[in-house]
C-alpha cells in the first residue's frame, strides 16, 4: 500500500452525492482491515461531513465538495472540504444539539467525533470549511501492539 | 443502491388507528424529503390515524438527517396525541438511536407484532 498516494474527488454539492461519497470512501477504506461495524461508522461520519457542506457550507446552493482520502501511518484519513460560507464559531458548532436549521438534530459533529479516532475542523467565514478525520482499524492496532510485545530483547 | 442513487422504499399499511410503515433502504439527506412527504401524506389522509409503527428491519443506513426526519414525525404525532414506536431495528441503526438519545422518546421493540401490540 502506497502511503504517499492521496485520492481526490470533487463532487457537486447535491444531496444525491452524499451516498456517492459514502460509497467512494468505503471502497477506498477497504484497503485497510476495517470490520463491518467500523466501516459503517466511517460511512456515517462521511455522510455527516458531506451533508454539512451541502446544507451549511453552500446553503443548498451550487458548489463543489472536495473529498480526499489517504492512508497515513496505518490509519484512514478522510478530508471533506468546501469553499462555502464557513462557520463563524467552530466551538459552538461542535456542541451537541447545536443547529441552525429546523428539523435537524445538531448531531453531525457529534457522530463524526464519536465514530472516528480524531477530527479537526478548520473554517474561515466566507472562505469555507475543512474537516479532517482519521480512523485506524482496531485489528491493526491490536496487531501492532502484539508485535511490539513480541519484539525480541535488544 | 446503483450508480450512486439512493434507494428508499416505504410500504404503508393501516391497521385500525395505526399507520404501519415498513422502511427499506437508506435514510439520509437525499431520501429524507421523500420519507417526510410519504408519511405526512399517509397521516393526513387517514382520518382516524393516530399512532405510527416504524418497521426499520430492512433499513440499511441512517445518519443525523434521517434521525431528524424521524424526530419530526414523532413531534407531529405527539402533537396530535398519538404515539410512535419502532420495531426490528438493525444494530447499526440502533446504535445511532441510542447515541442521539432517540430511544428515550421512541420505544423500540424487536418485532413488528410486539410494536403493534404495545399501542
Amino acid at each position: 500500500m502506497n502511503e504517499d498516494e492521496r485520492v481526490v474527488v470533487k463532487l457537486p454539492s447535491r444531496s444525491e452525492n452524499v451516498a456517492l461519497a459514502r460509497v467512494i470512501v468505503a471502497a477506498f477504506a477497504s484497503r485497510l482491515d476495517f470490520t463491518v461495524p467500523e466501516a459503517e461508522e466511517i460511512s456515517v461520519a462521511v455522510s455527516e461531513a458531506v451533508s454539512n457542506c451541502i446544507i451549511h457550507g453552500y446553503r443548498n446552493g451550487p458548489g463543489l465538495v472536495k473529498l480526499e482520502m489517504a492512508v497515513v501511518g496505518g490509519a484512514l484519513e478522510v478530508v471533506v472540504a468546501d469553499r462555502g460560507c464557513g462557520i463563524p464559531d467552530v466551538k459552538q458548532a461542535r456542541q451537541p444539539a447545536f443547529t441552525t436549521v429546523e428539523e435537524r438534530m445538531g448531531l453531525g459533529f457529534v457522530f463524526m467525533e464519536s465514530f472516528m479516532d480524531a477530527m479537526t475542523v478548520a473554517s474561515r467565514p466566507g472562505r469555507g470549511t475543512r474537516v479532517v478525520m482519521r480512523k485506524r482499524p482496531e485489528r491493526e492496532a491490536a496487531k501492532s501492539a502484539l508485535s511490539e510485545q513480541c519484539l525480541p530483547d535488544q | 443502491m446503483a450508480g450512486g442513487r439512493v434507494d428508499l422504499r416505504i410500504e404503508a399499511d393501516r391497521i385500525g388507528n395505526i399507520l404501519l410503515a415498513r422502511v427499506e433502504g437508506q435514510l439520509d439527506l437525499s431520501t429524507a424529503p421523500a420519507f417526510r412527504a410519504k408519511l405526512d401524506a399517509e397521516l393526513d389522509g387517514g382520518r382516524n390515524l393516530k399512532n405510527l409503527v416504524l418497521n426499520l428491519s430492512r433499513m440499511t443506513f441512517i445518519d443525523s438527517s434521517g434521525l431528524g426526519v424521524i424526530l419530526g414525525r414523532y413531534k407531529r404525532i405527539s402533537e396530535r396525541g398519538g404515539r410512535m414506536v419502532a420495531a426490528g431495528m438493525p444494530n447499526n441503526i440502533m446504535r445511532l438511536f441510542e447515541l442521539s438519545g432517540m430511544q428515550k422518546i421512541i420505544p423500540v421493540y424487536s418485532t413488528e407484532a410486539e410494536a403493534l401490540k404495545s399501542l
